[in-house]
């Protein structure tokens, strides 16, 4: 039985994003070393792995943050030249990044907004001016979307609990995300009652027709959400399989190495 | 999921409440240089007689205008994270640099105000690319190594003489008054402005908070980190060259000589300001207040009977003060943090 048997996609559904033979090295240290990793509409992918073995540097590989150094990233069939972040964004793949990737100084509404506020004149590009209102109403829109509850958007993010900034760093990047959604540990910083609040986030997102890929530690919360599993181990992905209740065990064998 | 006792409607998403008394307390600390400011005007007001004077004070503001305009660039590189030592430098370099390439009766004396600026620009671009684009992630050594080379730049140049007479628009600049106001501080309240609106009301400005706030998430998210740290110090290096037009028009001469020290003036009136050395805090509209502190207890002490000497004693107990409460300001931060977490926990 799937934990989640209402939204797993068909397994014959072509993927929506595929990564291919990923390779990675810093100097003498090889990072990734054929990596492979695919993710399908609507479907939850959990990528597991011990310390070193290679998530990190995919999941910023797919975001734009790392250059492969052979290998492809492909959405939908179309090969992606993947430069920079901003590359990965405007093919509607968003990241929220382990370490609570918020700007502590700036409000609730600018770090939802950040990077893609509305200015005007255009023509003004950056030095455009920004509408705070503008902010604040497409704030309380996503928020109202994502039931995200007691954030107010003038609150500065930095007197804000783990979970209400995580909350936001997670609904930035649903907003934004059209295709593939990557969540690095969204919970690792978290306490129960808030990651279960992330938790019921995340298992909404297939809903919205997006490819959701969730690295994280903690088992549990990998068989609560994932439909599938991917274990890397030494910069190569060891295996994958679907993800029923019970198989924490196969998984956690997998990720050592003893299976 | 309980959070009766904040009086907020639950089923409202994205909207909560503001807070009580540890935010007076925030409140309060990030009103200190306003406090701290008047608390010294009033002091002096009344035990320094010949303070409160028309042209004592028309006397401080001036002085504090060269300070202040120093003070808005270096508010802007500090934001960023960064510092600049070579500000000083910029006032003697650019004055120089005026006064040979215009002559000191030349008619065009239009370009001679478009030139103290243009200066200030090609050294703070030059620090800009040198750090980034140079990979050299020490701000501080990188802007000596600039204060040195502009300084040298500025005795080449002159060979080492001042020169007095500076055309009669840089000169009104410096010492002119509107309707009893000096016109530097004028000119300066205009560029506080000018840098309010593009930090606070555009987006260039957002970012520049954001890169200081995280630079690595700002890269992340795509932001032009590069080019956002190059165009803070361009920004400063430019207010330092408008320092240098008021300097240069307050004195009527070109020295090599010219604001030196200046930039530790401008670090310390940003600092009493309130911006944090972390980077991504404070508002440009406090370093006048920080400049201004620095003025009132330099001329005050003039005032009293007491030695010109302990005015620097008096900065630098001001400066520790500043810095003090930018950490009890993280400390009531971080109480209101945990103090939001444990209401969603309960």
């Amino acid at each position: 039985m799937i934990s989640n048997p209402r939204l797993a996609p068909n397994p014959e559904e072509a993927p929506l994003l595929s990564v291919r033979n990923a390779r990675k090295s810093y100097g003498l240290v090889t990072a990734l070393a054929g990596a492979e990793l695919s993710v399908r509409r609507g479907e939850i992918v959990a990528l597991l792995g011990d310390n070193g073995a290679g998530k990190s540097t995919l999941i910023k590989a797919i975001s734009g943050i790392v250059v492969l150094d052979e290998g492809d990233v492909e959405l939908s069939g179309h090969k992606l030249n993947l430069r920079s972040p901003g590359d990965a964004r405007a093919h509607g793949i968003e990241t929220v990044f382990q370490d609570l990737a918020v700007f502590d100084n700036l409000t609730v509404a600018e770090n939802f907004s950040i990077g893609r506020e509305r200015v005007s004149p255009r023509w003004l590009g950056p030095l455009g001016f920004l509408s705070t209102r503008n902010d604040t109403a497409s704030w309380i829109e996503h928020a109202q979307q994502l039931t995200v509850k007691n954030v107010s958007p003038q609150q500065e993010i930095g007197l804000m609990s783990g979970g209400q900034r995580q909350a936001v760093a997670v609904a930035r990047a649903v907003a934004f995300a059209s295709s593939v959604i990557i969540l690095d540990e969204p919970t690792a910083a978290l306490g129960v009652r808030e990651s279960e609040e992330i938790l019921n986030l995340v298992k909404r997102l297939p809903d919205r027709g997006l490819g959701v890929i969730i690295v994280s530690h903690n088992m549990d919360h990998v068989v609560r959400v994932a439909h599938r599993a991917v274990v890397m181990r030494g910069g190569r992905t060891v295996g994958g399989m679907v993800v029923t209740p019970g198989i924490e065990r196969e998984l956690v064998a997998m990720i050592m190495g003893a299976r | 999921m309980s959070f009766k006792d904040t009086g907020l409607s639950e089923d409202k998403p994205g909207v909560g409440r503001g807070f009580d008394r540890l935010g007076i307390v925030l409140w309060t600390l990030q009103a200190g240089p306003v406090i701290v400011l008047a608390a010294l005007v009033i002091v002096f007001v009344l035990i320094a007689p010949n303070f409160l004077t028309t042209r004592n004070l028309q006397n401080l503001i001036a002085q504090s205008a060269i300070v202040c305009a120093l003070g808005l660039g270096e508010f802007v590189v500090i934001l960023v994270r960064g510092v600049d030592v070579s500000v000083g430098s910029v006032i003697a370099l650019s004055t120089v640099v005026v006064s040979v390439a215009t002559g000191i009766d030349d008619p065009s004396s239009g370009a001679q105000i478009v030139l103290f600026p243009l200066v200030g620009l090609v050294v703070g671009l030059f620090n800009g690319l040198l750090i980034v684009k140079g990979r050299i992630p020490q701000p501080l050594v990188v802007t000596v190594a600039t204060l040195g080379i502009a300084n040298g730049a500025a005795l080449l140049v002159s060979g080492g003489d001042t020169r007095t007479g500076m055309s009669a628009v840089v000169n009104w600049a410096g010492n002119g008054h509107v309707a009893g106001a000096p016109v530097s501080a004028l000119f300066v309240l205009g560029l506080l402005g000018l840098l309010w609106v593009l930090l606070r009301k555009t987006q260039w400005g957002r970012w520049l908070y954001a890169v200081g706030g995280n630079p690595d998430v700002a890269q992340w998210l795509g932001l032009p980190r590069d080019r956002l740290i190059i165009s803070a110090y361009a920004i400063c290096g430019t207010t330092a060259g408008f320092a240098g037009l008021l300097y240069a028009g307050r004195t009527g001469a070109a020295s090599p000589l010219a604001g030196l020290g200046y930039e530790l003036d401008a670090i310390t009136a940003v600092i009493i300001g309130g911006a944090s050395l972390f980077g991504g805090r404070g508002s440009v509209v406090n370093v006048l207040f920080g400049a201004l502190i620095i003025g009132v207890i330099g001329n005050g002490l003039q005032h009293l009977d007491v030695s010109s000497f302990w005015a620097p004693v008096a900065i630098g107990s001001i400066i520790i003060v500043a810095l003090e409460m930018d950490v009890a300001r993280k400390w009531v931060e971080t109480r209101i943090r945990v103090r939001q977490a444990r209401r969603q926990q309960a």
